[in-house]
């Protein structure tokens, strides 16, 4: 089934669907014996990034997952998945303590950004991110990412750094959302859609970018119509995944995930120019 | 609801904007050529041009550092004629297809004599050996695309290579948005190389110079081994009118200043133009040096 004739911007109306699953929804269906676990150690709690241990198919794994409410109040708790410094600082905690224990991490991305605000900056919004770029690139475990919805920017690069990047086929990821495109580029908001479609911003697209490693198919019209099924395939992804990444040797796969990283970016040098 | 957020946001961040522009155009005609006179943005004092360059770009009034062209920033720190560039005809592609995005880049091209927003390479700094990258704001505001990011990620291997701490000098608006998710993904690439630079051994200097901003402040820029940053110069991961709009209410004028992130903790220490050179020499001098204590 090709979700391929589907628009960008289709896709960001059935993303935005009420009843479209979140981690919550998946939580109990992908995972047994899931432990939340609390806190930075630094400051606080962020409701927006929930962290634990679980248990893939038998097999122990930490989970980080960017939190969408399913209504206001669970959005309130949640921050909309909008995470503060210490939700990024409890992310990593929480993978570093993976790597202590040998578990592979599964992060979850859903977020329409890190948060903006006063008390994000005085504690380091920026800090965190960079931390957790720098952390992630080096850890020694496997990580897989997987978008379910809305991937945001660095709020969403933070739990992006991974030796796979699996995208639900209606999700989007984006250097920053299509109102804010156009709106900064073309100083004009109402050209969201406009935005939304040559952003390159889709599974499809992400893909040949080489962003993107795979595709996970959602039910027929979006994940909301069988979230049992797309859990499923999110399972399917996630097995098939870690089995192969745990049988390969920590250093090369480090260098590996490096390399993911460092082959992406469009430029040209001049020969006739070197001295 | 989120949406209405956003709206909230970006409508707010419109009205700002606009509100911005026609004060500088109601002021332009009041004001005398701006190429003549420099209006700091700190303490609002208006300065003869070229009393701000001889003095270093500094504002005499406020002491608030200047935005400066890269070039100017090199001779003020390197050891003359000591500078070797690398990678300096690389230059941009269009990954997404952005409308006119070579056009403008070639114009700024021409405008700066710069080949993208930074230029990277090695120099000696009173005679201590490292690699350099200055950030220079007058191209596309030195947002980060793959331009930025390869020859940063190069400089940080070639550093690594040859076993040489780092300098940079950063300034940003953040992520190059013309660019789509390929400058969303520079901040993952260049933060792992300062992770491989860092995991030698070696020492990393970030300098935190007028913007720095965004996907910067969020990679590279907040992963030094030692943090400086210039006085009152803007730092900060969102934009002021995006948190101002956010949160319904106007920001204190230090907010996200130098001496903010100084005071939360996120800088070492605040350094003047004059004082860089011998600082940043010193503190390469104090990771490269005989480590044995000596006797009297
Ligand atoms: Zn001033």
């Amino acid at each position: 089934m090709s979700m391929n004739n589907i628009t960008p911007w289709k896709k960001m109306e059935i993303i935005r669907h009420k009843n479209r699953p979140t981690i919550r929804d998946y939580l109990p269906m992908i995972f047994e014996d899931f432990y939340e676990m609390h806190g930075d150690r630094l400051y606080g709690d962020d409701g927006a990034i929930i962290g634990g241990i679980g248990r893939l198919r038998g097999m122990p794994v930490t989970i980080i997952a960017e939190v969408k409410g399913r209504d206001l109040n669970e959005n309130k708790q949640s921050n909309f998945a909008m995470p503060h410094p210490e939700g990024y600082r409890k992310a990593l905690r929480l993978a570093k303590q993976a790597e202590k224990f040998k578990r592979p991490v599964i992060c979850f991305i859903d977020t329409p950004g890190a948060f903006c605000g006063i008390e994000a900056e005085k504690r380091g919004q920026g800090e965190a991110i960079a931390r957790n770029l720098f952390e992630f690139m080096t850890l020694k475990t496997p990580v897989v990412s997987v978008v379910l919805g809305e991937g945001g920017s660095g709020g969403a690069l933070a739990l992006g750094v991974c030796d796979e990047l699996g995208m639900l086929s209606n999700s989007i990821y984006s250097v920053i959302s299509p109102r804010g495109f156009a709106s900064i580029l073309w100083k004009d908001a109402s050209r969201e859609k406009e935005a939304c479609n040559i952003m390159k911003i889709t599974a499809e697209d992400l893909t040949e970018l080489q962003i993107c490693d795979a595709i996970i198919e959602e039910s027929e019209g979006g994940a909301h119509n069988d979230p049992m099924m797309t859990a499923e395939n999110i399972e399917e992804f996630l097995v098939k995944t870690l089995k192969e990444k745990m049988q390969i040797d920590i250093d090369v796969l480090l260098n590996q995930r490096y390399t993911k990283f460092r082959k992406i970016g469009e430029f040209e040098e001049s020969a006739a120019a070197e001295e | 609801m989120l949406e209405d957020l956003f709206n909230v946001v970006t409508t707010r961040f419109n009205s700002v904007v606009k509100d911005d522009k026609d004060k500088k155009e109601s002021k332009s005609t009041v004001d005398i050529p701006k190429d003549l006179f420099f209006k700091c943005p700190r303490c609002s004092s208006v300065v003869v041009s070229e009393d701000l360059d001889n003095n270093l770009g500094v504002c005499p009034d406020c002491g608030y550092h200047s935005r400066i062209s890269a070039v100017r920033r090199l001779a003020m720190v390197a050891d003359k004629e000591s500078f070797i560039e690398y990678d300096k005809d690389m230059i941009s592609k269009n990954p997404i297809d952005f409308p006119e995005y070579e056009e403008k880049q070639a114009k700024l091209r021409e405008q700066t004599g710069l080949k993208d927003a930074v230029i990277t390479g090695e120099c000696t700094i009173r005679g201590r050996k490292c690699v350099i990258g200055i950030m220079d704001s007058r191209y596309m505001m030195a947002s980060m695309g793959s331009v930025v990011g390869e020859k940063l990620t190069r400089a940080f291997e070639k550093a690594t290579e040859k076993r040489l701490p780092i300098v940079l000098f950063t300034a940003s608006g953040g992520a190059r948005m013309q660019e789509g998710m390929v400058s969303l993904m520079q901040m993952a690439k260049t933060s792992g190389a300062a992770a491989r630079h860092s995991e030698a051994g070696l020492l990393y200097i970030t300098v935190m110079t007028d913007p720095t901003t965004g996907g910067v402040t969020a990679s590279f820029a907040s992963l030094g081994d030692i943090i400086i940053a210039e006085p009152k110069v803007l730092i900060g991961f969102a934009g002021r009118r995006v948190i101002e709009g956010t949160i319904k209410q106007r920001l204190p004028e230090d907010f996200q200043s130098a001496e903010f992130l100084l005071e939360h903790g996120f800088v070492d220490m605040i350094v003047d133009r004059k004082s860089m050179r011998k600082t940043l020499s010193h503190l390469i001098s104090l990771h490269t040096d005989n480590v044995e204590v000596k006797d009297r």
